[in-house]
């Protein structure tokens, strides 16, 4: 294959890889290093260094369209902020010792996390808890556009929020990815924010918490102009596309054709990776 | 620069959504730059990213990047623009420790900081 025919094949491929992940919600940057290494037959520290870019471009893309719905918290997101890029620079410095088998293993492992948790239901949250100390200091409290008008939260287990953050910037660092579904796991789940409002501050977060491994990588040589230029133009003209078609509701079929994909890949990860393959 | 007397959260949100939208579509612009001189160029050489082997000192730090795109390099070009938008989110942080300051709200301006600190170094010091 030459320069050109593979440029135009990755560029199509990502295009429906951000397709499909803006119209489930899902993200996009969770089938990239897989469909990379997997179809494509690129080394992962390539693939992960491509991800990452892409990840930065759809999430930074995105955030105008989700500030004006005025759900997003920045305190919330800035605080915990600090955990995901040191979690980040982290992963992204032991990405460059670990072998490549242990690599594919882990993504394996989250893939199957990520397919998990988009089955799952969403808990209500507990919305009478008496403010928490800590998150009244840190004026994380915050209240957002409901159907009856402004509703009031109160932020919950902020340290066990902070610490399930510094892991989704391990994560992220490690293996390209945006890590949103740990990152609502732990502001939705554990820190006890509405469901909206996790989401669209955990879109915040992502492109942060990826340009701080995105800058070790680039430093380190992973960042590979002709592989990282198709799939972040791809990516992004996607999801840009999805957002523009489907704004609010995901589709449930959709989501479950993508959720069994992930699975498919994970499978294939796992294999690959105990294999010795990738 | 004309400033609003006050900031409020939501307002600093807004123009930081823009903020990040416009760099990355002029860090877009810029790697379809660097792609069509790249793919001209280069178009028909054979592929091969099976076997990592880094990229050449030129591609990897700032300074690095910064000359071999005054060279109209393709490569050079489309690194530039990744440097671009690797740099948006940081923008963004840096905006916010702005306008965190003008709400006098100088507990964030420090743990913004800390975030801006933490992606400089990333950026600049971590070959």
């Amino acid at each position: 294959m030459n320069v050109l025919e593979f440029s135009l094949l990755l560029c199509a491929s990502s295009l429906v890889a951000g397709l499909l992940g803006a119209l489930t919600g899902l993200g996009g940057g969770v089938v990239l290093v897989p469909l990379l290494t997997i179809l494509f037959k690129v080394d992962i520290r390539y693939a992960v260094g491509a991800s990452l870019v892409s990840v930065i471009a759809t999430s930074s893309g995105a955030a105008s369209a989700y500030v004006k719905e005025g759900f997003s918290n920045i305190r919330i997101g800035m605080f915990l902020e600090i955990a995901t890029t040191l979690g980040a620079l982290f992963g992204a410095a032991i990405a460059t010792r670990v072998s490549s088998h242990a690599i594919a293993i882990v993504f394996g492992l989250v893939l199957l996390f990520s397919a998990y948790f988009s089955r799952k239901p969403r808990s209500q949250a507990d919305r009478d808890a008496p403010p928490d100390r800590i998150a009244t200091w840190l004026r994380l409290n915050g209240s957002f556009p409901g159907s009856t008008g402004l509703s009031k939260y109160h932020v919950q287990n902020v340290p066990l929020g902070w610490g399930l953050m510094l892991i989704a910037g391990i994560l992220s660092g490690l293996l390209g990815i945006g890590s949103g579904a740990m990152k609502v796991l732990a502001m939705d789940q554990a820190m006890k924010i509405p469901f909206k409002v996790s989401t669209t501050t955990s879109n915040f977060m992502i492109g942060v918490t990826a340009a701080a491994s995105a800058g070790v990588y680039l430093n380190r040589g992973y960042v590979d102009p002709g592989l990282a230029m198709p799939v972040m133009l791809g990516v992004l003209a996607g999801s840009l596309i999805g957002a523009k078609i489907l704004v609010k509701a995901h589709p449930k079929g959709l989501r479950l054709v993508f959720s069994l994909v992930i699975v498919l890949l994970a499978i294939e990860m796992l294999y690959n990776g105990i294999s010795g393959r990738i | 620069m004309l400033l609003p007397k006050s900031w409020t959260d939501q307002r600093i949100e807004v123009t930081v959504g823009h903020l990040l939208r416009t760099g990355v579509m002029l860090s877009a612009a810029v790697v379809l730059t660097g792609a069509g001189i790249f793919l001209y160029r280069h178009g028909t050489s054979r592929v091969d990213y099976r076997v990592f082997q880094g990229e050449p000192a030129d591609l990897r730090s700032v300074g690095g990047i910064l000359r071999f795109a005054a060279g109209f390099h393709g490569r050079g070009i489309i690194q530039l623009g990744l440097l671009l938008l690797i740099a948006t989110p940081v923008a963004r942080v840096a905006f916010s420790i702005f306008g965190f300051a003008e709400e006098k709200d100088y507990w964030y301006v420090g743990f913004t900081s800390i975030v801006f600190a933490i992606l400089l170094y990333s950026l600049f010091a971590s070959a």
